[in-house]
């Protein structure tokens, strides 16, 4: 079906294309070892947050929480605040975004865009001072509604219920499942649903390794683990650096044409990794990885030219993913 | 040969200001113990007293977490790079500017 009600009816149904291309050649006679793709760009805003930021939105209209006119606060400066201003504005609610005063021009415009206010946390203080500050803004406005897409059950919810079935459909054979890991959502809802069905399934995270500033804690118990996250959903778990991040986006627009953001890189590395073990222990794999959006808002890094020591720099201290 | 370890910032205090040390052992508790004979007090950074990996630290051998791999009994070898991260909530703020990110760093 490709005619929908309204923009919201849209989310979700992504393709799954296959990559012959990049997937590993094995040798004659053994079985095949194939990637696909799942296109996440394809939801309304552009990212696999659409998902979530739906079911959040629903979950809290029916709870009682929402109700017409409502205010929703969030600190976010990511895809999830895109997903969520698309969201407020067609059911009727305000957003109040909460962000370090120096992000990118593109995010705050984006946002604007969409209908979404921003109220601009101390750049010293990073993420965790928006955090911080939402928590406070929060506790000045009891009626104000905080989704919390790191502790709220229906993020992996919204996971559990579409894009795990819709994986299962288009791929009935899979054997891998490799996302990224940040509010843990796609895989712990994802990685639940497959694992019910599918024996033996391996669910696999790749995180971001991001550069040293990001992880300038004063100590090891400022450190963080979203709520949602249960360790058990996952088979095998891998960090990946920025270098191959953007080497595998790179490589993922030049070799199958799909042009995606830095994340998906990561996820991709991951997948490789799985596809090669596989050939070489000469077991069939069909291993389905999320494109978890396109590369557009990430154009103005560089990072797509260049040399690789280049991009590297240019994402140093960012948060890519 | 030995074992490259990666120290991220805050536990470099204990390996004076090195970012990489190198140690050896057949496992990460062995590998761990090896490197406190040089860098006091890094493995009780790491390990808690009832002998688990702390909650906020992550662990990963040639890029692959540990804590799949049998965490402090997870298999270490000549030429593998071990790296230490603290855990942090990625992925919620995009593109924030290196800027708000800086923070003092102690220790």
């Amino acid at each position: 079906m490709a005619r929908y009600d309204n923009l919201l009816e849209a989310c979700g149904s992504t393709p799954l294309v296959g990559l012959p291309r990049l997937s590993p050649a094995v040798p004659r006679g053994a079985p095949p070892v194939r990637l696909w793709a799942k296109l996440e760009d394809r939801n309304p805003t552009g990212s696999v947050k659409d998902r979530p930021a739906l079911f959040m939105v629903r979950e809290a209209e029916r709870a009682g929480r929402l109700r017409p006119g409502s205010t929703i606060l969030e600190p976010t400066s990511g895809n999830t605040g895109i997903s969520l201003a698309m969201v407020a504005k067609l059911r009727g609610y305000r957003l109040v975004c909460v962000m370090p005063e120096n992000v990118s021009s593109e995010r705050v415009q984006l946002l604007r865009m969409y209908g979404a206010e921003i109220i601009f946390s101390p750049a010293a203080g990073g993420s965790n001072q928006a955090v911080a500050t939402a928590k406070q803004i929060a506790a000045d406005h009891p009626d104000w509604v905080m989704l919390y897409q790191y502790g709220n059950d229906a993020n992996a919810r919204a996971h559990y219920e579409t894009t795990g079935p819709e994986l299962l459909h288009d791929l009935p054979t899979i054997t891998h499942f490799v996302a990224g890991l940040g509010t843990t959502g796609t895989l712990m809802g994802t990685g639940r649903y497959l694992r019910e069905k599918v024996e033996g399934i391996e669910i696999i995270a790749a995180e971001p390794r991001y550069g040293e500033l990001v992880y300038g804690l004063r100590n090891i118990d400022e450190g963080y683990v979203p709520e949602l996250y249960d360790p058990g959903v996952l088979t095998r778990r891998f960090s990946v650096s920025t270098r191959d991040a953007v080497l595998r986006t790179r490589q993922l627009v030049e070799v199958e044409g799909i042009f995606a953001g830095f994340s998906t890189g990561a996820i991709l590395h991951a997948a490789l990794a799985v596809a090669h073990q596989a050939v070489r222990d000469g077991r069939p794999a069909d291993i389905a990885f999320l494109v978890c959006d396109g590369g557009w808002k990430y154009l103005s890094t560089g990072a797509y030219e260049g040399t690789l020591a280049d991009a590297e720099r240019a994402l140093d201290g960012q948060l890519w993913a | 040969m030995s074992i490259q370890v990666r120290i991220p910032t805050i536990l470099r205090s204990h390996t004076g200001g090195a970012k990489v040390v190198e140690g050896s052992g057949d496992t990460l508790d062995a590998l761990l113990s090896d490197l406190d004979n040089r860098h006091a007090g890094l493995r009780a950074r790491l390990v808690t007293a009832d002998g688990n990996l702390h909650r906020f630290v992550n662990v990963y051998v040639n890029d692959e977490d540990v804590r799949f791999l049998g965490a402090l009994d997870a298999k270490v070898s000549d030429g593998d790079t071990v790296t230490i991260l603290p855990a942090v909530a990625g992925g919620a703020f995009g593109f924030a500017a290196v800027a708000a990110l800086r923070r003092p760093v102690a220790g």
